[in-house]
C-alpha cells in the first residue's frame, strides 16, 4: 500500500489525525528547497535532522500571537467586535484558536492568559469565574488536542492568574501547558506557593527564569514588558511573532561520523552546523518569500504577529551520548569533569558559529538564528533530550543535577529545559519546592518543571501526556490527543519512567 | 581536641524535616529505645563485635585495631550491615567535626533554607550542636533540632541562643506508658515542653500514634495544658505509626485507622490547635 492509502485506512488514527498526515504527506511529495551535498551528507547519517517539518513550509513552525492586543481590538477577519465581557473574550479566543496555523496545524500558544483574562473579570466572583475557565480549558484540551500547546502566566500575582491554577487543577487536562514566569523580585511567595500546589497536583504549570529571560527580545511599544513567551516544549520566543523552523544537529549521530575528538571538534562539529545554518536560511527564504504566508495571513494584517518577529531556530540534541561516545564508557556526562568540560567545548564552539553565521529575515535575533535545545519527539532511540543527562544517570544529589543544567542552559537562546519528577510527598512541603526553584534561579537554570512521580499526567520531552492515554494507544486503541503517539513511544524508548524522582 | 560526634549520614535535601528545602543530619546514638522506632539502627554505637564485616557482599567493611573501618567507595549500600547487626547499629558512621558538616551543608546552597539535625539523639552531643549551628548561622542557614527531649534544653543558653526552634516528639503523657513505650521517664521531656512554650522555641510537636500502646488523647490534652494559648500557632503532628524498619515487638504492629486518626485531630483542635496535620 501507499504511504496515502495507509494513512486512510489506519484504525489507530483518528479522523483529524488521519486529515493532518494525508496533508503532510502531500507536502512532501514537493521538494521546493535546495540542499547542498554537505547536508545531504550529514541527512542521510542522520546527523542533522529537519524536525519532519515537511519539505515545502506554508507556515511558521510557532506563531504566538499577542492575544492582549487580540482582546483589546477583535477581529475584523474573523467578525469579532472587541469583547466587552469575559464570555466575549472567551468565545473570540476559541475562534482565533481555529485560525492560527502552526507545524501541528493547531495553535501551540494559547497566550499570557492571566494578563489577558485579568481586564474582564472584576464584576463577576470567583465562582463564576472557575466555571468560565474550566469550560475554556476543557476547550482547549479537547479541540486543540496537542500537548505542545501552551499558555503562560506570572510573573505577577493577579486573580485571573490564580483563578486560571485553580481551574487547570480541577479539569487535570493534558492540554494547555502552562508556563509561570517567575521573578523573586515580583512573583510572590503565596502565588508561587499556589502555582507548586497546582504542579504537584497536575504537573502544571512549569517554570521559566523571568529575570533571565525577560530581556531575551526588545518590545517596541511601551506597555508589555513581556518580550518573550514560551510555547511547545519550552520555545522561548517573541510575543507577537515566532519561530519560522527548527532544525537540529544530532550530537549523537554525529559523534558516530568521528574519528577522534578533536576531529570532531575541528571538523564534523563546523561542517555540519555550516550545512544545518545554510538550509535553515533556504528554509525561512522559501517561507518569507514564496509560501505567501505572511502576505496574505489576516494575524498579520492585524498585528497580531509581525514578519520581523520571528525567528529561526537552531537545535543540538543527543549531547549525552555525544560525549559518551567521544570519550569512551567511564565518563560520565553529567557527574564527570572531563565529561561535563568537553560538552561545554561542543556547546561553545557551535553558539560561536551560529552567532556568526548571517541569518535572513531574523531581525528579532539580531540577524542570527538562536540556539535550542531540543527535546525530541516520538520514539527517538539513544538521543537524550538536548543537554539533559540521561535518565538513569542522573547525579545523586539533586543540587549537582540543577547546577549542571545551568551551566549548559547558557549556551541557549530560545530555550532549553529539565524535568524532575518529584516525591509526591512534596505535595506537603511546596516551600520546599519553592526554595529549590528559587535556588536553581539564583544559579542561573534557565527552566524547570516537576511532576509528582505518581501523577496520570506525565512529561515527555515537555509536552504533558496521560499515562492512561499512552496506555489506551499501545493498545492499539485511537486517542483523541495526538501527542499520546509521539509520548509513548518516547516514554518507553527513553525510560522516562525511571527517571530520577527528586526530593526523596 | 576538635569536637566530633557520629554521624550516621545526611541529606541533602528533606521535605519532611522542618520548613522548606533543609539538609538532615542524623547523628548516631539514643539515650532511649522507642518501640516504634523506624531506623533503630541509628540507636546505639558500633561495639566492634565484626558480625556484619563477614556478612558484607561488597567486601566494603573490615576490622582495624578493633574498630570497624567502613570503605565507603566500595559500599553498595545493600544495608545487609543494618539487618544483621545485633546491637543496633551501623559501621557505616563517621566521626565529624562540626566544620566537616558545615563545609557539606554549605555547598547546599543556595538550594536549601536550613538545616535539622536529628538522631539518634542530637542533643546528647550540645556543644558540638552549639558549634554547627554558629557556623551555619553564619551563612545565613536555619537551625533546628529534632529531639526526643530527654536532655534538658533550659540549661543550654549558649545553644538556644543559636538554634531557630526544636521539634519535639512528646510520644506520651503518662510517665508509666512512655516508660513502657522507650524505657526511660518523661518527666524531663515535660518540662523542656514547658521551658521551649515559654521561650518560643517550638517548631513543631509531634505525636506516633501506636494503638494499644499511647493515648494520644491523653498527650493532647496534657500539651494543651502545659502551653496554654501558644497552641493556636503550634504545628502539631499526629503521624501514624508504621512498621516500616521497625525491630522488635512491634515489628508486624498494624497502623491506626484514618478514622482515628481524625477523631485525634479532631480533638486537638478543640484543645485549641489550629495547625493539626497528619502523616
Amino acid at each position: 500500500m501507499s504511504e496515502f492509502m495507509d494513512i486512510i485506512t489506519a484504525s489507530n488514527l483518528t479522523y483529524n489525525q488521519k486529515l493532518l498526515h494525508l496533508a503532510q504527506a502531500a507536502e512532501n511529495c514537493e521538494h521546493p528547497i535546495p540542499t547542498t551535498p554537505e547536508f545531504d551528507y550529514f541527512f542521510e547519517r542522520d546527523a542533522i535532522c529537519d524536525m519532519h517539518e515537511g519539505n515545502a513550509p506554508y507556515r511558521p513552525r510557532y506563531n504566538c500571537c499577542d492575544m492582549e492586543k487580540f482582546a483589546r481590538q477583535g477581529s475584523e477577519f474573523l467578525r469579532l467586535d472587541t469583547p466587552d465581557n469575559l464570555d466575549d473574550l472567551i468565545m473570540n479566543l476559541e475562534i482565533l484558536y481555529q485560525n492560527v496555523p502552526s507545524v501541528t496545524s493547531r495553535p501551540v500558544y494559547v497566550g499570557q492568559l492571566d494578563r489577558v483574562f485579568d481586564p474582564f473579570i472584576a464584576d463577576l466572583d470567583d465562582d463564576e469565574v472557575l466555571v468560565r475557565f474550566k469550560r475554556f480549558l476543557n476547550y482547549i484540551d479537547r479541540t486543540v488536542a496537542s500537548g505542545y500547546c501552551h499558555a503562560n502566566l506570572g510573573p505577577d500575582d493577579t486573580r485571573a492568574g490564580r483563578l486560571l491554577l485553580q481551574a487547570d487543577a480541577a479539569v487535570q487536562n493534558a492540554v494547555p501547558n502552562f508556563t509561570l514566569k517567575y521573578d523573586p523580585e515580583r512573583t510572590s511567595d503565596d502565588f508561587a506557593r499556589l502555582a507548586l500546589a497546582t504542579s504537584m497536583a497536575c504537573a502544571n504549570p512549569a517554570y521559566a527564569n523571568h529575570r533571565l529571560l525577560k530581556d531575551t527580545f526588545a518590545v517596541p511599544e511601551a506597555g508589555y514588558d513581556n518580550g518573550y513567551t514560551v510555547v511547545s516544549c519550552y520555545n522561548v520566543l517573541p510575543v507577537r511573532g515566532g519561530a519560522y523552523c527548527l532544525d537540529r544537529v544530532k550530537l549523537s549521530q554525529l559523534a558516530d561520523l568521528a574519528t577522534s575528538t578533536e576531529q570532531f571538534l575541528n571538523e564534523l562539529v563546523p561542517q555540519a552546523t555550516a550545512a544545518l545554518l545554510e538550509y535553515m536560511n533556504a528554509r525561512v527564504k522559501f517561507l518569507v518569500e514564496d509560501s505567501n504566508f505572511f502576505q496574505t495571513s489576516f494575524l498579520v494584517r492585524e498585528g497580531l504577529i509581525e514578519r520581523d518577529r520571528f525567528v529561526g531556530m537552531f537545535g543540538v540534541i543527543g549531547m549525552h551520548e555525544c560525549v559518551e561516545k567521544l570519550l569512551g564508557a567511564g565518563h560520565r556526562y553529567g557527574s564527570d569533569d572531563e565529561a561535563n568540560d568537553l560538552a561545554d567545548e561542543i556547546m561553545t564552539r557551535i553558539t560561536a558559529q551560529v552567532n556568526d553565521f548571517p541569518a535572513v529575515y531574523s531581525e528579532a535575533g539580531h540577524d542570527r538564528f538562536l540556539m535550542h535545545a531540543q527535546a525530541g519527539f516520538g520514539d527517538q532511540l539513544a538521543s537524550t533530550p538536548g543537554v539533559r543527562i540521561r535518565v538513569g544517570e542522573e547525579p545523586e544529589v539533586f543540587f549537582d543535577h540543577i547546577r549542571h543544567s545551568a551551566r549548559m542552559h547558557r549556551f541557549f537562546t530560545a530555550g532549553v529545559s529539565d524535568i524532575f519528577p518529584v516525591e509526591p510527598t512534596a505535595a506537603h512541603n511546596v516551600d520546599a519546592l519553592l526554595d529549590v526553584v528559587k535556588g536553581a534561579f539564583a544559579v542561573d537554570d534557565k527552566y524547570l518543571s516537576f511532576y509528582p512521580s505518581d501523577s496520570d499526567l506525565v512529561r515527555i520531552t515537555g509536552f504533558l501526556v496521560k499515562r492512561s492515554e499512552m496506555e489506551k494507544y499501545a493498545r492499539g486503541e485511537a486517542v483523541l490527543a495526538d501527542t499520546s503517539h509521539d509520548g509513548e513511544g518516547n516514554w518507553r524508548a527513553n525510560h522516562l519512567g525511571d527517571r530520577k524522582v527528586r526530593l526523596g | 581536641m576538635a569536637l566530633t560526634a557520629p554521624v550516621n549520614k545526611i541529606i541533602p535535601f528533606s521535605l519532611v524535616d522542618g520548613p522548606g528545602s533543609r539538609t538532615s543530619v542524623f547523628l548516631q546514638g539514643c539515650n532511649i529505645a522507642c518501640a516504634y522506632c523506624h531506623n533503630p539502627e541509628t540507636q546505639r554505637l558500633c561495639v566492634g563485635c565484626g558480625t556484619c564485616v563477614e556478612q558484607c557482599p561488597a567486601h566494603a567493611l573490615s576490622v582495624v585495631d578493633g574498630v570497624i573501618v567502613w570503605d565507603e567507595q566500595a559500599c553498595v549500600g545493600c544495608d545487609t550491615c543494618i539487618s544483621v547487626c545485633p546491637h543496633r547499629a551501623s559501621p557505616k558512621v563517621r566521626v565529624l567535626t562540626p566544620a566537616q558538616v558545615a563545609d557539606v551543608v554549605v555547598g547546599y546552597q543556595p538550594f536549601i533554607r536550613g538545616i535539622t539535625v536529628s538522631g539518634g539523639e542530637c542533643m546528647l552531643h550540645p556543644d558540638w550542636l552549639r558549634e554547627l549551628f554558629s557556623l551555619c548561622r553564619a551563612h545565613g542557614l536555619g537551625t533546628l533540632i529534632d529531639s526526643n527531649g530527654t536532655v534538658p534544653f533550659w540549661d543550654k543558653p549558649e545553644l538556644m541562643e543559636v538554634a531557630d526552634g526544636v521539634m519535639l516528639d512528646v510520644k506520651a503523657w503518662d510517665c508509666a506508658t512512655f516508660e513502657r513505650l522507650t524505657g526511660a521517664p518523661n518527666d524531663t521531656v515535660l518540662r523542656n515542653l514547658a521551658y521551649l512554650s515559654d521561650s518560643d522555641k517550638i517548631e513543631e510537636l509531634r505525636i506516633v500514634v501506636v494503638p494499644g500502646w499511647n493515648d494520644p488523647q491523653d498527650t493532647i490534652r496534657g500539651i494543651a495544658a502545659t502551653i496554654g494559648s501558644a497552641a493556636r500557632d503550634t504545628q502539631l503532628k499526629l503521624i501514624k505509626f508504621r512498621p516500616f524498619g521497625v525491630k522488635g515487638e512491634l515489628a508486624r504492629a498494624a497502623s491506626p485507622a484514618d478514622e482515628e486518626m481524625a477523631a485525634l485531630a479532631a480533638c486537638a483542635r478543640r484543645e485549641g490547635f489550629e495547625r493539626v496535620e497528619i502523616r
